[in-house]
């Protein structure tokens, strides 16, 4: 086993460029869509978390539903939106890493909406009537509480990047797997391991492990200097 | 905008939760001047008295009407400080000119007023430290300033000292004083029957969701004119 992963380790690094289009690619995809489900989900987690609607128990309940959802579901759902015959098949985005972001984000909106509504919600709890009494309400309400929740956030959005840069299922149907275009860290993986060369698969799965926990750390290091100071 | 938001008046006003009638019906009037001190046991209703007096509860039955018809101008014109201040996660400046913003003074006049506001409860040179960090009581000294800075005509403290170690209720009490002093209309829920004593001109005490007993502050010590006020100032005397 451990002359496996050592191989496989050789092996990843004797890839350089070819490997480091692969990381690049897999990091530009899962941002980007951590990005855009972010823009997105925080003002639906505040809209969720200060006002009161009718159907907001519905909307919270689906939410939380779809924070499950299956990443093979995604993909072939955006797949079927995106391909030639598809609504959106004019775009051409089919087999492209723009479809990828497309359906990461799609993956992941439910994760950052849910997580931080609840993050907001446990704050809103605390600062209502504070604020209400200054006069705060409706939008500016929010945005004062997405910003003194800030801290809170970086784990919403955390769960988010965790679950797009594990996830294969939703970037191989709509991205293909295409070298050099839409291969991925995890298409990669899968496509060695389904060929057999299992240290090369091991190797990359180990450079995987070691990107996500570099970007956590920096996250949690950020967040705990930030915590310290601002209480 | 009239001259002044008071008298405030309640008109047989309920309040129930989840119909639990927890003010089953109160008429009273509250008038610029006397500093007005609400006492009553743990779940009497005093905090949602106020509450209802703010404007952050509404009635389930009955009317609460300020002299003044512009809701938003009876809303500036007042403020609350409550049991546990909370503070917004930025400085102790930050906080009071958020509060300065959201009551629509100018941008360049905010910081000036801030830092007067916070001299005047002595906390001027924590004036940049996070707000979160401060002590308990620094906290409430900092909701002070942040009431302060609107200059209200009318200021709800809901037991601003049950919470605190005898020093910071003090400093708390001081702050408070200056407030009537400068003209505020203090009206102030405790159970703390010395702070009754040192801040209040009169007490309505509420027992049971009603209005028990309205009397001058030395008259309802020395001679409380209902059973329920009797009974809740001879218990409570010991821990005063």
């Amino acid at each position: 086993m451990l002359s496996a992963i050592a191989e496989g380790l050789q092996r990843v690094f004797a890839l350089d460029r070819e490997l480091w289009r692969i990381v690049a690619l897999s990091l530009e995809v899962s941002l980007s869509a951590v990005l855009l489900a972010t823009v997105l989900g925080l003002p639906l987690a505040a809209a969720l978390a200060v006002k009161q609607f009718p159907g907001r128990r519905g909307v919270i309940v689906i939410l939380n539903a779809l924070m499950g959802l299956p990443p093979v579901v995604v993909g072939l759902l955006v797949y079927l939106l995106l391909s030639r015959a598809g609504p959106l098949g004019s775009l051409g985005l089919l087999f492209t890493p723009g479809a990828m972001i497309v359906a990461q984000t799609l993956l992941i909106l439910p994760i950052i909406a849910s997580l931080a509504r609840q993050a907001l919600e446990d704050a809103w709890r605390e600062y209502e009537e504070q604020l209400r009494s200054l006069g705060a309400e409706g939008l500016q309400a929010a945005l004062t509480l997405l910003w003194d929740a800030r801290f809170s956030l970086v784990t919403a959005v955390l769960a988010g990047l965790g679950r797009a840069s594990a996830e294969v299922g939703a970037v191989m149907i709509v991205g293909g797997n295409i070298d050099g275009v839409t291969r991925v860290m995890t298409t990669a993986i899968a496509l060695e391991t389904s060929k057999g060369d299992l240290p090369l698969a091991l190797g990359l799965g180990f450079v995987l492990i070691a990107i996500v926990l570099a970007l956590n750390t920096a996250a949690q290091l950020i967040k705990e200097a930030a915590q310290r100071r601002f209480g | 905008m009239s001259a002044s938001i008071l008298p405030l008046t309640l008109d047989n006003v309920a309040y129930a939760s989840n119909g639990q009638p927890i003010i089953p019906g109160i008429s009273l009037a509250i008038e610029a001047g006397p500093s007005t001190i609400i006492l009553g046991a743990n779940g009497a209703g005093k905090s949602v008295l106020m509450r209802l007096m703010h404007g952050l509860l509404a009635p389930s039955a009955g009317s609460v009407r300020w002299n003044e018809a512009d809701p938003s101008s009876v809303r500036r014109r007042q403020a609350m400080v409550f049991q546990r201040p909370v503070m917004l996660r930025r400085s102790a400046m930050a906080n009071v000119v958020y509060a300065l913003e959201l009551a629509g003074v100018p941008a360049a006049e905010r910081e000036a007023q801030a830092l007067t506001a916070l001299q005047e409860v002595g906390l001027r040179h924590l004036a940049h430290r996070p707000a979160r960090v401060l002590s308990g009581g620094e906290q409430q000294r900092l909701a002070l300033a942040r009431a302060w800075a609107l200059h209200p005509e009318v200021l709800f403290l809901d037991e601003p000292t049950a919470s605190l170690d005898p020093g910071a209720t003090r400093e708390i009490e001081t702050v408070i004083k200056a407030f009537d002093a400068a003209g505020t209309k203090i009206v102030m829920a405790t159970h703390n029957l010395g702070q009754a004593r040192r801040l209040g001109d009169e007490v309505l005490f509420i027992h049971q969701g009603r209005l028990a007993e309205r009397s001058p502050v030395d008259q309802f010590f020395a001679r409380p004119a209902s059973p329920e006020a009797a009974a809740f100032i001879k218990g409570e005397l010991p821990w005063v």
